[in-house]
């Protein structure tokens, strides 16, 4: 068994089948996107397969170490052109298969014209510890 | 509650389950309750007074089953029956735990419901210390294992089930090792043991030796946090109780003559236990237990291990030549393919492909490690 991450990115990623910008999208189009992934969701907890899920705000930044006794260096906000991750799903699964269906599942919400998104979600196995068998 | 008692109570959770099943309660509400009586049993501190640990479980179970069949709102006629007459009675004799592990690992469930089933139903675990094992939130497991008990409905208890699924589910929980607290290699030893009492099979033994074998070799393969491969570990390490004993039941089952894939990889696992030095290990052996395991069916991994043995048998230049005809995206087909380019010399490919295996590791243990072994070549160079 191991935990895939499924990244939806907002901008920088490659384009999605339904290209209709976020801001242009009818209330209702908005409500039924959400709609599909919390239902989704919910089927994910039941079945038990869902580790976490949230979505990101739209402001973030780079910050790192900038030695001791230095206040951290700040790098924000970012840029409009970088890429930009809106949130994540984490589930647990029995096989790689399963992982892709269900990330195909949650780039099928729809989206303008009630058609599916079609976004591209990064896939990502979590590392996990050896199996008790090597070496 | 000391480590003995909760490890004696354990052992008795699948035989509850069956007895309240016998009893007319249905199989996903018997394990529920004998789930709430776990829960409480390992809250008290009180139970070494407590002289008959399976009758108390029993009424315990029993009374929370009738609780949950009062308070449920629309409950039926045959229900209401239940809660009235089968106040108690005694207990029956005959013991269906076995069918408890086929119905836990049923074909019906995925391998991550099997597995949790198993290790609650079976193993006697909280749905807190499964959650806790696999690092996911106790809600998760618990809804994977609700899941998977709604769809064993209609599935009754005594029907004959399939042991290599068993088997199946509980070389997965060997296979998880140790994340958290919980050792879940230990505990898939331990009902192991459980089901070779239940089920007097060689495979079951098979299976029961390779893991003994496999775990004997644990305290000499992560050392300072780090992953030693099998060739450099110190092998004083090695329990030698537990290999004394896994050489022991796989002997006998070898002896029944009725071969299994688990009893050859034990006996893989025997034959380097059996040598004193990574030197003086029988390759030669190994190799014909590896043609033996693709007789038995025939699979990638074992193909590309049966390479590195035969790098190991008959010179590394066989062993790439054995590795050129299993495809590259076998895992780790990139770290023996590393392993066995140094030792033909080709320094500069086996660095490559040292940081190729590292790329795709799943594990950070393992990654770290080939990674060292990618540095230690390019400083070669």
């Amino acid at each position: 068994m191991a935990k895939y991450l499924m990244l939806k990115h907002y901008r920088g990623g490659r384009p999605a089948v339904n290209s209709v910008a976020m801001d242009q999208l009818a209330p209702d189009e908005w409500t039924a996107h959400v709609q599909y992934m919390l239902d989704m969701e919910k089927r994910l907890i039941t079945s038990g397969k869902l580790v976490s899920s949230e979505g990101l705000s739209m402001d973030g930044a780079w910050v790192r170490f900038d030695g001791e006794g230095r206040p951290p260096v700040v790098d924000g906000p970012f840029a409009e052109t970088k890429d930009l991750i809106a949130g994540w799903m984490l589930v647990e699964v029995d096989s790689y298969g399963r992982a892709l269906e269900i990330a195909s599942e949650l780039s099928a919400a729809p989206w303008a014209g009630g058609t599916p998104l079609g976004e591209w979600l990064e896939l990502r196995e979590v590392m996990g510890a050896p199996p008790a068998d090597l070496g | 509650m000391t480590q003995v008692d909760a490890a004696a109570l354990r052992r008795t959770i699948p035989e509850v389950v069956g007895i309240l099943v016998r009893r007319g309660a249905d199989f996903a509400s018997a394990e529920d309750a004998v789930q709430a009586a776990l829960v409480r049993a390992l809250e008290r501190s009180d139970l070494e007074g407590v002289r008959d640990i399976r009758a108390w479980l029993v009424t315990v179970a029993w009374r929370a089953f009738l609780d949950q069949v009062r308070s449920d709102v629309a409950r039926t006629a045959r229900q209401e029956r239940l809660a009235t007459e089968l106040v108690s009675g005694p207990v029956p004799q005959r013991d269906d735990t076995l069918a408890l592990y086929f119905l836990c690992a049923h074909p019906v469930l995925t391998s991550a419901s099997a597995v949790a089933l198993t290790l609650r139903a079976v193993a006697g675990l909280t749905t807190r210390q499964i959650a806790d094992a696999f690092l996911v939130p106790e809600a998760t497991m618990a809804q994977r294992i609700s899941r998977a008990k709604q769809r064993l409905v209609g599935i009754p208890l005594d029907q004959p089930g399939d042991l290599s699924r068993v088997l199946r589910v509980l070389y997965v929980v060997f296979n998880e090792g140790y994340s958290g607290e919980l050792d879940l290699a230990a505990e898939a030893i331990r009902v192991m043991r459980q089901l070779a009492a239940l089920a007097d099979e060689p495979e079951v033994r098979g299976l029961l030796a390779l893991m003994l074998l496999t775990h004997a070799r644990r305290p000499a393969r992560v050392i300072d946090g780090r992953l030693v491969p099998l060739a450099e570990q110190d092998r004083t390490r090695w329990d030698v109780g537990s290999i004394a004993e896994g050489v022991d039941i796989l002997q006998a089952a070898l002896a029944r003559d009725r071969l299994g894939q688990y009893q050859a990889q034990a006996a893989i696992a025997a034959l380097h236990a059996d040598a004193p030095t990574a030197a003086e290990t029988d390759w030669v052996q190994i190799v014909e237990w590896y043609d033996e395991l693709l007789v038995l069916g025939d699979s990638p991994i074992i193909r590309l291990s049966r390479a590195v043995a035969s790098g190991e048998a008959d010179g590394p230049q066989a062993g790439l030549a054995a590795l050129h005809a299993v495809n590259d995206d076998v895992p780790r087909y990139h770290a023996a393919l590393a392993y066995l380019q140094e030792r033909v010399g080709e320094t500069d490919a086996a660095a490559s492909a040292y940081a190729e295996a590292a790329r795709r590791a799943t594990s950070t243990l393992e990654q770290q490690y080939l990674l060292r072994q990618a540095e230690r070549l390019r400083r070669q160079l």
